[in-house]
């Protein structure tokens, strides 16, 4: 039994919409029967166990996944086969993986502006300038003419979140940021995090970090084999947790 | 327990221990590290003795370089065929050069093969001047080459079979290359591809290629092609030639980009997808660079492969550099000479193939991008 919470009011509008959704990898029912909405620069972080579908479900968002039942629609656009309704909704949703993801044939700066230039056919001059400001503003512009080989693993996520900000995104999406990185490095990746997030992005993280969970969140919701089991805020979520699967989650990555 | 000469968190860099640095260092610790790596490198120190100064003085040192033909050669030798007669390389070379290309008509070639260093040069060198303009004469080359060798408008046409020699090796090798990349491109993206019919496609055009000697191949240019065209068309055979040569590299080199682009992360690819761009610029900008970077052994190992290759059109009455040595051969003037001639000809593809693999070397270490930090 899903208990769900109850719709907060939210000012904004609602920018994703997901209902009773299914995605099967060949015979492995992966997500079931999935309902969420998300609105106007929510926060919600996602968690559950690994193989839980988490990951797969922020990865339809943007369609890296194909679901077969069900609706998503992300800024009034259904995600169907249609490869111009996924490129602009691609476009819109900005991305950053577990393992950074960046381009290691070209610098960081020319990470930053690629999309930028190619996708919004924006002049390279002001690519350029927009990048170097969101390189100021994860803190790493002295490194913007090297390569990603040269950068730490904390820095190259840094890099990989000004990458998906270059593209103005309306969504942002997060794969595990931290999971790839030293413990050092986890606290420069989630400061970037929580300062994005207060400048008013809306994100759906899935993370095992719950300090940051319970710091931004307006939203946790709990995963467990393809189903959303539990979704609450972060008070009642960490505090009197409804469903036990949860409680069991929750008992095991806290007390350690 | 000794005493540290520094105390802990003060040790400074210090210079590594003389044993290990300069030629001494060096010779003892690649030549002379074990009693059996000694007894390796006397061996190969005598077996080097004995092979270089007879060969020198062979091919070098008691030579004949100008004579009229072959006896006069031998006649300047202390015992005749005792040393080598390079006489054929200044009488002979316009044939080993362009085979019967007319003799007036021979800057033609001369100039194409100018002109392709100049197209060469925006591919190969990218800190260049109207590199972009550079770049228009390029993709024009091959018709201003054709055009120049074969003759046509405003130049007297030449015949296919009159050409030969190196021109002909060079004009095969050369065509094979530049097609052979862009198309296994394709035919690799084609076989990667989820769209069924093109990846059948693909498949059964890179598996047939490969599963037929070129030489079959070869003769099939020669004897059945024009059957498989309308009747009407007539291709020149040396067209043939370089069509079937293309498409026998292509097969490989398809299967070359295929192994570069499974060694791409597919993180790679989805993070150009997730940026929202297509198919094709993924491809283009992301995908590409980064296979035919990790490619560059097996992309240069098959250009010197079907460089080589070429020789076999031999086997279907072309006078390539091989076969042009040979046919010299069968004249009076110069039979005997086996052995200079055969090193003459492995020495001009020699120089040619191991100019590719120097090439490509440096290549691969000017895009070595993930290892800058370590070496600077």
């Amino acid at each position: 039994m899903a208990t769900k919470a109850k719709k907060k009011t939210e000012t904004g509008e609602s920018v994703i919409r997901i209902e009773g959704m299914h995605k099967w990898f060949g015979n492995f029912h992966a997500l079931k029967d999935i309902d969420l909405e998300v609105f106007q620069g929510e926060k919600i972080v996602i968690c559950g166990p690994s193989g839980s579908g988490k990951s797969t479900l922020i990865r339809c968002i943007n369609r890296l996944e194909e679901h077969q039942q069900g609706i998503i629609n992300v800024h009034g656009t259904n995600l169907t086969n249609d490869l111009k309704d996924i490129e602009t909704i691609r476009s819109d949703v900005g991305m950053v993986f577990q393992s950074f993801n960046l381009f290691p044939h070209l610098t960081i700066l020319e990470n930053c502006v690629l999309a930028p230039i190619w996708v919004r056919k924006m002049p390279r001059k002001e690519a350029e300038e927009i990048a170097m400001n969101l390189l100021e503003r994860v803190k790493i512009p002295e490194q913007a003419l090297k390569y990603p080989g040269q950068l730490s693993g904390g820095q190259q996520q840094r890099v990989a979140i000004a990458r998906a900000l270059c593209m103005r995104p309306k969504i942002m999406l997060f794969d595990e940021p931290t999971s790839a990185l030293d413990p050092e490095m986890i606290k420069e990746v989630l400061d970037t995090m929580i300062e994005l997030a207060q400048d008013g992005m809306t994100m759906l993280v899935v993370t095992h970090e719950m300090g940051f969970a319970r710091k931004v969140a307006n939203r946790v919701i709990f995963m467990d084999e393809g189903e959303i089991i539990e979704e609450n805020d972060p008070e009642t979520f960490f505090n009197k947790p409804q469903n036990d699967r949860t409680k069991l989650f929750l008992s095991q990555i806290l007390n350690h | 327990m000794k005493e540290k000469s520094y105390l802990p968190g003060t040790h400074p860099d210090l210079p590594p221990p003389t044993s290990e640095v300069g030629v001494i260092g060096w010779a003892r610790k690649n030549l002379f590290a074990t009693p059996a790596d000694t007894i390796f490198t006397l061996l190969a120190l005598y077996v080097l003795y004995s092979i270089v100064p007879s060969f020198m003085q062979w091919a070098f040192i008691d030579a004949v370089y100008v004579a009229e033909n072959r006896e006069a050669c031998w006649k300047m030798m202390e015992t005749p065929g005792g040393a080598a007669c390079w006489a054929f390389t200044s009488i002979r070379l316009n044939q080993l050069l362009y085979g019967f290309y007319p003799e007036t008509e021979i800057w033609r070639i001369n100039l194409s093969f100018v002109l392709l260093f100049v197209a060469l040069a925006p591919v190969l060198i990218d800190r260049l001047p109207f590199r972009k303009q550079l770049f228009i004469f390029t993709g024009l080359y091959p018709f201003l080459a054709g055009w120049l060798i074969f003759g046509w408008f405003a130049l007297p046409p030449v015949a296919s079979q009159d050409i030969g020699g190196l021109a002909l090796t060079l004009i095969i090798g050369i065509t094979g290359i530049a097609f052979s990349l862009p198309i296994g491109i394709l035919l690799a993206l084609g076989r990667t591809s989820n769209l069924p019919v093109i990846k059948i496609l693909s498949v059964l055009f890179i598996e047939f290629i490969r599963g037929v000697p070129l030489i079959a191949l070869l003769f099939i240019a020669s004897t059945m092609l024009n059957y498989f065209m309308p009747p009407g068309t007539t291709f020149d055979l040396l067209v043939r030639v370089l069509i079937m040569v293309t498409l026998f590299a292509s097969a490989y080199m398809a299967e070359v980009i295929r192994g570069g682009i499974a060694g791409i992360p597919k993180g790679q690819i989805e993070a150009a997808s997730a940026a929202g761009l297509s198919y094709w610029k993924t491809m283009y900008l992301i995908v590409m660079p980064q296979v035919l970077k990790i490619s560059i052994p097996g992309i240069v190992n098959t250009f010197i492969g079907l460089f080589k290759d070429t020789t076999l059109v031999l086997i279907i009455g072309m006078f390539d550099l091989l076969g042009m040595g040979k046919a010299a051969l069968t004249n009076l003037n110069w039979a005997g000479l086996h052995r200079e001639m055969y090193l003459f000809v492995a020495v001009a593809f020699f120089f040619c193939c191991y100019g590719m693999s120097l090439y490509s070397g440096y290549l691969e270490r000017k895009l070595d991008t993930e290892n800058k930090f370590q070496k600077k």
